[in-house]
């Protein structure tokens, strides 16, 4: 059976540093991260990656005030990649327009603001706000979206941990091959720096970054790394089956090569190495593709002490040494763990790769862990490449969810 | 307190929940909903408010008595004297 080809035709973001691919690409190769101090309740001061687009761009003051964060990202991010994809939103047949946004969590939020209100009313549930609900509930981001663009075709939220904002994608281009819409916005997105409980659950994990330095926190690969930089962002694209893009003109900015999707089943939190290349090899075959084609790894290395290790050992598995025009990168040393929309994010900062063949690099690294030393690995300043015709994109998540997308250079 | 000073209480609270509407020209006499982008939504949300700032509570059952700015002084008024004189 042969499925249609899909393709990205548009991006929208707002990430820690920058607002739209153009400017997140730009402080990548320029070496500009984008972690900065936030007061976090109960906490106090700590290290966050924050965005700063302008949500009335595209809401009215009151969606703003009845919506959440995660909705407003959501919305920015679906309005940004419409318009850049060119396609005429207006007039689309709003019926046939899917919404698929990758969470890693959601309600989080908006349940610890209101115990900290109604805990000003001696804890009367009476205080509770009547919007709790419909801010709460796990569709909300892609609910919220829908409301906003008037989108009556499928919208919902896919729950992967922080493998999410890849499964966005994913789970799109099975739904536009299905036929099931013509047209999908599709990533991740994360609000989780507004909840003082993620920043507290990495703490008591022992894995929660600290630096005196917002810029130089998030180390991957790094001997000194000592953990995440929470931050929130969002990225969505525009996908469409490729006869349609054609049709229309579209720009492309590369296609759906091949995924893999698989679960650790080994532990709740600690990565599994086996599992994770078993997912990168199936997302490679899937592609038909084999190691030494694909030219750019993006990993997920949040620099924990650990898990970057186990990172390495899955792509030292599959690439091993003979794979010379395989380059690595890692995104989050500039921007943070965005949870939630990291995969798409970090997927959205090396497409340019495929114009300016260079690859951005992964910052921070003042001295290289021996046990993170892996052939190709870029670290501190971009690097041209003969060819970037393939990129890898990994992301990784809490209870065993791994999900590995490669996207290719368009080529007729 | 006068009805008045009752009637810019509740428009405080309005401009708060529907920050985008323009409220200089709110007819007092005429229901609320048809002048302005309310929902039932935004109606608990001043029912609430009044709980929230003032302590005044209004049963489901009154609702309807919030209707107007006119319909809502002439039943909060009293309940903020009331509140005022227990204080």
């Amino acid at each position: 059976m042969i499925l249609p080809r899909i393709v990205i035709t548009g991006v929208g973001l707002t990430a820690p540093n920058g607002n739209s691919l153009m400017e997140f690409r730009r402080n990548l190769l320029a070496g500009v991260a984008g972690i900065e101090w936030l007061e976090v309740r109960y906490m106090g001061r700590l290290l966050a990656g924050v965005c700063h687009f302008d949500p009335l761009r595209h809401q009215k003051r009151k969606e703003v005030r009845v919506g959440t964060r995660a909705g407003s990202i959501s919305i920015w991010c679906a309005r940004e990649a419409l318009a850049d994809s060119g396609i005429g939103f207006d007039a689309f047949p709003k019926d046939r327009v899917g919404i698929y946004i990758g969470c890693t969590e959601h309600g989080n939020v908006e349940t610890e603001n209101e115990i900290f209100a109604i805990s000003k009313f001696g804890y009367d549930t009476k205080y509770w706000s009547h919007y709790h609900n419909p801010r709460t509930v796990a569709n909300n981001p892609a609910g919220e979206a829908s409301l906003n663009l008037g989108v009556t075709g499928p919208a919902y939220t896919i729950g992967a941990a922080c493998a999410a904002g890849n499964m966005g994608l994913i789970h799109a281009s099975q739904m536009l091959r299905l036929g099931e819409v013509d047209l999908a916005v599709c990533g991740g997105v994360s609000e989780s720096i507004h909840t003082f409980g993620i920043f507290a659950g990495f703490k008591s994990q022992g894995a929660l970054a600290t630096n005196d330095v917002p810029a130089k926190a998030s180390r991957p690969f790094d001997k000194a790394r000592n953990g995440i930089v929470v931050s929130e962002g969002g990225c969505l694209y525009t996908l469409e089956r490729l006869d349609d893009a054609l049709a229309r003109g579209a720009r492309i900015y590369g296609e759906i090569a091949g995924y893999g999707v698989n679960s650790d089943a080994s532990d709740y939190v600690l990565p599994n190495p086996a599992r994770q290349a078993e997912c990168v090899r199936k997302s490679i075959a899937h592609a038909g593709l084999t190691p030494p084609d694909i030219h750019i790894v993006n990993t997920h290395a949040t620099a924990t002490p650990l898990g970057d290790i186990q990172e390495c050992e899955a792509i030292r598995a599959v690439f091993g040494t003979g794979c010379p025009d395989t380059y690595i990168n890692n995104t989050k040393s500039f921007i943070g763990h965005c949870m939630g929309a990291a995969g798409a994010l970090e997927l959205a900062g090396n497409l340019p790769s495929f114009d300016d063949l260079t690859v951005h690099p992964t910052i921070n690294v003042d001295d290289l862990d021996p046990a993170c030393a892996l052939p190709g690995l870029v670290f501190n300043t971009p690097v041209k490449a003969a060819r970037v015709d393939t990129i890898l994109n990994n992301s990784f998540g809490m209870l065993g969810i791994n999900s590995t997308l490669i996207v290719k250079r368009f080529v007729t | 307190m006068t009805n008045d000073e009752c009637k810019k209480v509740v428009l405080d609270i309005i401009a708060d929940i529907a920050p985008d509407e323009d409220l200089s020209n709110v007819k007092p006499d005429v229901r609320l909903r048809d002048q302005l982008q309310l929902d039932s939504m935004d109606f608990l949300d001043i029912v609430m408010e009044l709980r929230k700032r003032h302590g005044i509570e209004v049963p489901e059952a009154d609702y309807i008595r919030l209707a107007s700015l006119d319909s809502s002084a002439e039943y909060l008024t009293p309940k903020f004297n009331a509140l005022a004189a227990k204080s």
